[in-house]
């Protein structure tokens, strides 16, 4: 019963939307030969030019997000260092921070105004374009906003290795070097290549960096492809934008496959063992921690710090100075503006909502599917990652597509409403809750559930009774994970918000293609101090949770 | 009156028939014990009884009504049973008390009542002080005695326990078992009691069903299982027998005559004239002296370990070719080669399956 309806609802919101999204791109077209669509837009100079960028754009980014990656994962995995938790916390701070505020924190930090390069005396001269405006920057952003996952992927696989193995090259004679080098680094290489090949996927379905660099830079991508044809045109058009969108869902796919190939070939390890003790570095201990801490500083701390001051400056373009600073754009964007107020109410709504419908989603999918090894609740669990591996434009695609029409029996569309971004916002990020639901449950004695079916409860019984119980801590987690995505989230949203149901990412956006970059910090800060003193609270759960289940404590 | 009962049940894994055919009954009120090998299908059969797995073939019936079979099921929910597993299956954020009160919801008692049985449950496995703990602050042994009192508490007409004292220490594992045969003998309920220690399943058990492969090998009391066991695997498995090949020939009633190394024995147990098996134990063999007449077998020491305050001789016996091992019980320590003398005190005979 239960099964039943969770598995319709994921069909509904997930499967259906993006397969008629597909079988949209795979039609006739104007020419009304088959797959018609694909070849006219083929064709397009548009998108030629937007398949390539977006081709060597990711590419180039993951080699960034390697080299950053790799060094800081095998540098605080594997040295004895202090703050270790701080550190990591700032490495995955780009996780927290989503990539359209980002991109502007390092718009601020690069500018001819940035607070920080002025007070080197390095700033660009006023009325200079943006170096960041360019196909470089992109890069680079993209580069340090996927950093993360390879970061996670090349760190899980390192501490989870034995000791032993260590142990034994030390008596085989090898320095520390050699281990690294020889052993270390070519057990952690499938994670490498894992880990770089989801932040080409990530990179190719990126929106918020390509928005903010690439539209003014006149550099256009897929994704800002799709977006400004669908807001010039109308929905229209969207025959055309979902062959783009195929193409997307292609090229992470690519990805994505390479990645379990990769994965499925490597040698197996026995990761039973006692894990890996982090070295002691000895003389370079020092030097080592000072270029760790400048790095992380960097990449996660100074272009905020450009952010705060682009917020607190008196007006676009003044330099900052002590005298000069101002709480007005805090003022008046935070209370003065009806609009940002509004955004903010529709976006803590709408992520609360979506936290609390997933989170529940995913205790009844993870209970049916890991518990009671309900077949269907496997596969629904499976498909229900769907809308979060394709790109969010892809997503949003889709609900345009199959939501815009009226719903059948109510003859209401929820297009133009809060609730298409609800559901899409659910659909999206319900894969965040159910991994941890999941991990949770699956390390739970089946008995215990068993046991209660033997007394006599039923299923509902059980769950409240035995299973929620068990499950909150990870399903609070997942909650919490969902909304602060959630509640930052631009690529989705962009395309399917409508007047009156703004979201935070969108004023943000808005406010910087505007011109009025000084409420789009003040925004942006505001914003991301809501997360962060959210983060802080899930690290206070941290403890009462599965391992694994906080990216930045391990 | 039959309690449990398993007409032709089959249940299949894939790559693995986990029971194969089986069929039983449970008397109302024995304590019914399931000894076998890991891996022998006992467990499955204990999982079938509580309607957590469904046979893909045959039929179980619980008193007079059937549970699973002609594509009925009745589900655990509505079979009115308790269960003690191996791991106990306590619920970790509830106390002793919720625990145990959990499976009398929705049966039309009152509070009271519910308190009742609750603290009549723990009185009865000696926990009446425990009740406001959680299970993470009891011993092994005391865990184990909540799971039994959650089951207790429902008043249920069978216990199944699925080798309950597996995860306990050697000596509060005799305490427990004691427990088992106080509190079967208190409670009137009936006993199922997977294990897979022999000794367990002898100590308290009415009716033992011995399981191999997923078949079920001989169902039997204790002490018939033990000197009359119906099949080579019980023979080795129950009490360390020994099994000699040996040929049969005369059977009348329930003595044989057997030959074994040119010599020929009386023994009990009937066989079909032809190859058998004789089942040895210690205690149906002792050393001879040289002078002693009567019937004899020839043997040499080829083990010998101190056990149980005697010490027990592994002796090879029988002609080339065709020996087999005997254990012997002996004041002294024996001389790993030497030539001994074996005398028959009793022994079983089998007939050998074709193989």
């Amino acid at each position: 019963m239960l099964v039943a309806f969770l598995a319709v609802f994921v069909f509904v919101l997930a499967v259906w939307p993006l397969g008629r999204l597909f079988a949209e791109a795979l039609g006739t077209g104007e020419s009304g030969r088959s797959f018609g669509l694909i070849s006219e837009a083929m064709a397009s100079r548009a998108f030629g030019r937007a398949f390539w960028n977006t081709l060597e754009t990711s590419a180039a980014s993951v080699a960034v997000s390697v080299l950053l990656g790799l060094p800081l994962a095998l540098a605080i995995s594997l040295i004895r260092i202090g703050n270790r938790v701080a550190l990591t916390f700032l490495v995955l701070s780009p996780l927290l921070i989503p990539s359209q505020i980002m991109a502007l924190a390092w718009i601020e930090l690069m500018g001819s105004s940035s607070p920080i390069l002025g007070l080197l005396g390095l700033a660009p001269a006023p009325g200079a374009m943006n170096p960041l405006y360019s196909r470089g920057g992109i890069v680079w952003l993209m580069g340090i906003e996927h950093m993360p996952l390879v970061f996670l992927a090349v760190r899980a696989s390192l501490t989870s290795l034995p000791e032993d193995l260590v142990e034994a090259a030390r008596i085989g004679g090898a320095g520390t070097f050699r281990i690294v080098a020889g052993v270390l680094l070519p057990l952690t290489a499938p994670a490498m290549v894992a880990g770089a090949s989801l932040a080409f996927a990530a990179s190719v379905g990126n929106f918020g960096v390509p928005a903010l660099l690439g539209i003014p830079g006149r550099y256009p991508m897929l994704t800002t492809l799709i977006y400004q044809r669908l807001n010039g045109f109308g929905p229209a058009v969207i025959g055309q934008v979902a062959v783009l969108a195929l193409v997307l869902v292609a090229m992470a796919g690519v990805a994505l496959g390479l990645r379990g190939i990769v994965l499925s070939r490597s040698v197996p390890i026995d990761r039973s063992g006692r894990p890996l003790v982090p070295f002691d570095a000895g003389r370079f201990r020092r030097p080592i921690v000072v270029v760790l801490w400048n790095v992380v500083t960097l990449l996660a701390v100074v272009p905020l710090l450009a952010l705060v001051g682009a917020a607190l400056s008196p007006a676009v373009g003044v330099r900052l100075a002590p005298d000069t600073l101002t709480l007005d754009g805090f003022r008046s964007t935070l209370i003065g503006s009806a609009t940002v107020r509004r955004a903010f109410a529709n976006s803590i709504l709408l992520s609360a909502g979506a936290a609390v419908a997933a989170a529940g989603i995913a205790v009844g999918l993870a209970y049916l599917g890991t518990v009671r090894r309900l077949k269907l609740a496997r596969w629904t669990a499976w498909f229900a990652e769907l809308p979060f591996i394709v790109p969010g434009t892809v997503l949003a695609l889709a609900y345009i597509l199959v939501f815009l029409p009226p719903l059948p029996v109510i003859g209401v569309s929820i297009y133009g409403s809060a609730t298409i971004l609800l559901l899409a916002y659910i659909s999206r990020f319900l894969a965040l809750a159910i991994g941890p639901v999941q991990t949770a449950l699956a390390s739970l004695d089946p008995n215990l559930d068993e046991m209660g079916r033997i007394l006599g409860a039923g299923t509902f019984r059980r769950i409240v009774k035995l299973i929620v119980p068990l499950a909150a801590p990870a399903a609070a987690a997942g909650a919490i994970l969902v909304f602060m995505t959630a509640f930052n989230e631009l690529t989705v949203s962009a395309l399917l918000w409508s007047s009156g149901v703004e979201t935070i990412g969108v004023m943000v956006f808005s406010l910087q293609y505007e011109g009025n970059s000084t409420s789009a910090a003040a925004l942006s800060v505001a914003s991301i101090g809501f997360v962060l003193v959210l983060a802080l609270l899930v690290d206070r759960l941290g403890s009462r949770l599965p391992a694994g289940t906080l990216p930045w404590r391990s | 009156m039959a309690n449990i009962r398993f007409d032709d049940v089959s249940k299949r894994y894939p790559g693995k028939i986990a029971v194969d055919r089986v069929s039983f009954e449970v008397p109302n009120g024995t304590f019914f014990a399931l000894l076998g090998p890991s891996g022998c299908g006992k467990t499955t059969i204990l999982r079938l009884i509580a309607g957590l797995e469904r046979p893909d073939a045959g039929e179980i019936a619980i008193g007079k009504k059937p549970v699973a079979g002609h594509g009925r099921f009745v589900g655990p929910e509505h079979r009115g049973l308790g269960m003690v597993f191996q791991s106990y299956a306590l619920w970790p954020h509830m106390t002793v008390a919720a625990n145990v009160d959990f499976g009398l919801a929705g049966r039309g008692l009152s509070r009271a009542e519910r308190r009742n049985r609750v603290r009549e449950a723990l009185d009865l496995v000696g926990l009446s002080a425990e009740g406001a703990r959680r299970p993470h602050q009891l011993s092994g042994g005391q865990r184990q005695r909540v799971a039994l009192a959650r089951s207790l508490a429902v008043r249920p007409g069978i216990i199944l326990l699925d080798e309950p004292l597996a995860n306990l220490d050697a000596h509060l594992r005799q305490t427990m078992l004691a427990e088992f045969g106080r509190i079967h003998a208190q409670a009137r309920t009936t006993f199922v009691f997977v294990t897979h220690d022999q000794n367990e399943a002898m100590a308290l058990a009415d009716q033992v069903a011995v399981m191999d492969h997923g078949r079920l090998q001989q169902l039997a009391p204790p002490e018939e299982l033990f000197s009359r066991p119906a099949s080579p695997m019980v023979a080795r498995f129950v009490g360390q027998g020994r099994l000699l090949a040996a040929d049969v020939v005369a059977s009348a009633g329930r003595t044989t005559r057997i030959r074994l190394d040119d010599t020929e024995f009386q023994v009990e147990g009937a066989a079909p004239i032809g190859p058998g098996w004789l089942c040895l134990r210690a205690r149906d063999v002792e050393l001879a002296g040289d002078g002693a007449a009567g019937e004899r077998l020839n043997g040499r020491v080829v083990a010998s370990r101190f056990e149980g305050g005697d010490h027990r001789l592994t002796v090879e016996v029988g002609a080339a070719g065709a020996t087999g091992l005997v254990d012997v019980l002996s004041p002294q320590r024996g001389r790993i080669g030497e030539a001994v003398r074996l005398a028959l005190r009793g022994g079983w005979v089998l007939a050998r399956e074709a193989t």
